[in-house]
């Protein structure tokens, strides 16, 4: 229990840096470590496979493209927006309003039951495959159809006929 | 687990980490006597006999070298990406088996830092976190070269993963487990049931498409694209120097030795070899199998030095139709052969 | 049947993790202490083959590269489908293969539309 602890508090710590780093590059660089500690967790909890999947597409993929989002982007200091003081105001005003609504609704949720795994062995890659393809498997393939809308829609948005080309 | 197993692991992990640093260091050394010896020269002869303290030396010069921080450089990241480059490369070696159990005074001893479940996607998700020293690298050093470098080593690195991942599963399918120490244990021998053990006679196609990829993964020629010094100077550690620039070149030897520890595993067999079982003595045999385990890793070393002197290197359109129209459509096939021969031929 | 690990058996990657770690941290801070310090400004500019710089590496790049990113994150997805799917194959037999058949026949549709359309090609 208490490495629990210790994971969950690595994860809000760098979770926390994360939205604090000034350079956007750090950020990415802390939320690897975030998704790092939630692949501990998901091994505390015997759930392998998930954890695995967390460190390659979360880890080794959606923050290579984030990464690659802003290396692609103009990081200048002269590009940066500049936020009227009217947006910071709203901005705090907004954020207070949910730190609010979080804690209410907390104090009224109560302390619920630790969860307890009837099946332990539920995450193991075997056991995880057997049960994808009975009893889930018509959300499985219109997965599929989910990643080639995906796909088309990326192709749609990136390829547009007659453009000037890039110099890099 | 208890405290004496727990020793054992730590001393394993650091045997197992020093000898991928002397395997990594003297691969440099083998690469320069072996392109000396493909060009007709000598190579390296003045460190030692047969210059063989030259990889001391290097590493010597590397540590005294002056530090350069270019001050348009993003100094914190300019130091974090070639630390990322060398860490990611010396994690890869904890699930590979290096032989099988020793028995020493009643106490069994694995050779394998630890056997997961999941052994070979914790492999490939190592792979895929290598590319970060590189664009980390490039970017931080604010350099126009660099960036392209870094760049273009990230579209070839994440291009040739979806290969890669695709002729794994073809060998999964064989295998039916992700544990890389069940499957060294299943190729046992060189020859059973009437057939060869080792995967790479029952997946050829998979072996072939794998080791493409991984010379792409390892950025080693022809695949060296990032770092070509004709277009870009260097590449992605252009403004990079002393033990920085170490760590870099450092990484690739340590990936192209940890890559061949991977393939001689996952289709050479690992430790078996042929006629272990006419060996009675336990411990004998796990020896030999870390004898013959080094072997296939260090003749893959040599092939990947080899095909370095011998091809020149690919064009960037080239790399990227082979990696995207070539190697993912044939991996698709691979695995629906294989999927029909294993359902319908067995 | 083949033995399952737990959680504890990964422990050991941590540790490797750290001695990296450590190593990395001691032989950075190593060279940075015992490496000479001459620094001069014509040094610290960065390398461009000897002539003057114009403008630093923080400018926007093709898309093309992004494209490549995105479609590689879409198809990692679908190679992790793949994995649970491959290590029962035995056991699920033909029904199996034609589950995942189908779901390869979608994601080869889009492949072939992102081929189709060029958008993987270099020019």
């Amino acid at each position: 229990m208490s490495t629990f602890y210790f994971i969950a508090f690595l994860s809000i710590f760098f979770s926390i840096l994360v939205i604090s780093a000034k350079n956007p590059v750090h950020s990415i660089l802390y939320l690897v470590l975030t998704f790092f500690t939630f692949t501990i967790h998901y091994i505390l909890l015997n759930a392998q496979f998930l954890a695995v999947v967390n460190f390659i597409v979360y880890m080794g993929a959606i923050l290579v493209l984030f990464l690659y989002t802003l290396m692609l982007i103009n990081l200048n200091k002269e590009a940066e927006p500049v936020k009227p003081f009217m947006v910071k105001i709203a901005a705090v005003f907004g954020g207070g309003i949910l730190a609010v609504a979080l804690v209410s609704s907390l104090k009224l949720l109560g302390v619920s039951d630790p969860v307890v795994l009837k099946n332990p062995d539920l995450g193991l890659v075997k056991n995880l495959g057997k049960v994808l393809f009975n009893e889930f498997l018509l959300p499985f393939e219109i997965s599929s159809v989910l990643l080639l809308s995906a796909m088309v829609g990326a192709v749609l948005l990136a390829t547009k006929e007659k453009e000037p080309k890039a110099t890099i | 687990m208890e405290l004496i197993d727990l020793l054992i692991k730590i001393a394993l992990i650091i045997v197992i980490f020093v000898i991928s640093l002397v395997v990594a260091m003297y691969s440099t050394y083998a690469e320069r006597k072996i392109a000396a010896f493909f060009q007709d020269r000598v190579g390296p002869n003045r460190a030692g006999p047969w210059g063989i303290l030259q990889p001391l030396a290097d590493g010597g010069k590397m540590f005294l070298k002056e530090e350069i921080i270019p001050t348009n450089a993003t100094g914190f990241l300019f130091i974090v990406g070639p630390s990322l480059a060398i860490l990611t490369a010396c994690i890869g070696s904890a699930v590979i088996p290096w032989g099988q159990n020793l028995e020493i005074g009643g106490r069994v001893i694995p050779l394998q830092v630890t056997d997961i479940n999941v052994g070979i996607l914790y492999i490939f998700g190592v792979v895929s976190l290598g590319v970060y020293g590189i664009m980390i690298g490039g970017w931080a050093s604010n350099n126009k070269y660099s960036l392209l470098g870094a760049i273009r080593a990230a579209s070839q690195n994440i291009s040739y993963e979806i290969s890669m991942g695709l002729s794994i599963i073809a060998l999964l399918m064989v295998t039916g487990t992700l544990s890389l120490g069940e499957i060294a244990k299943q190729q046992h021998g060189f020859w059973a049931d009437g057939y060869f053990s080792w995967n790479v006679f029952k997946q050829p196609l998979g072996f072939l498409l794998f080791i493409v990829c991984a010379f792409a993964e390892t950025n080693r020629s022809p695949f060296d694209l990032p770092e070509c010094e004709t277009e870009l100077v260097g590449g992605y550690h252009t403004e990079y120097s002393s033990m920085k620039l170490g760590f870099y070149l450092f990484a690739e030897y340590i990936n192209m030795f940890i890559s061949s520890a991977v393939m001689a595993t996952l289709y050479f067999g690992g430790y078996n070899f042929p006629f272990m079982d006419l060996i009675h003595s336990p411990n004998l045999v796990a020896i030999l199998g870390v004898v013959a385990l080094f072997i296939k890793i260090f003749m893959f070393i040599f092939f990947f030095m080899w095909v370095r002197w011998t091809l020149p290197r690919f064009r960037y359109d080239q790399l990227m139709d082979l990696g995207w129209k070539t190697l993912i459509p044939l991996a698709i096939a691979n695995i629906v052969l294989t999927g029909i021969f294993m359902t319908f031929f067995k | 049947m083949e033995t399952q690990s737990l959680p504890i058996n990964y422990l050991p990657i941590i540790f490797q993790m750290l001695v990296a770690i450590g190593f990395v941290v001691t032989t950075m801070f190593v060279t940075h202490k015992i490496g000479p310090k001459r620094k001069t400004k014509d040094k610290l500019t960065p390398f461009e083959s000897g002539i003057e710089v114009v403008g630093n590496a923080r400018t926007p790049a093709s898309i093309k590269y992004f494209l490549v990113a995105i479609l590689f994150v879409l198809f990692d997805v679908e190679v992790i489908f793949m994995y649970p799917w491959a290590v029962n194959f035995k056991d699920m037999g033909k029904t199996g293969m034609i589950e995942m058949f189908i779901f390869m026949a979608t994601l080869l549709a889009g492949f072939i539309y992102v081929i189709k359309k060029k958008a993987l090609d270099w020019d």
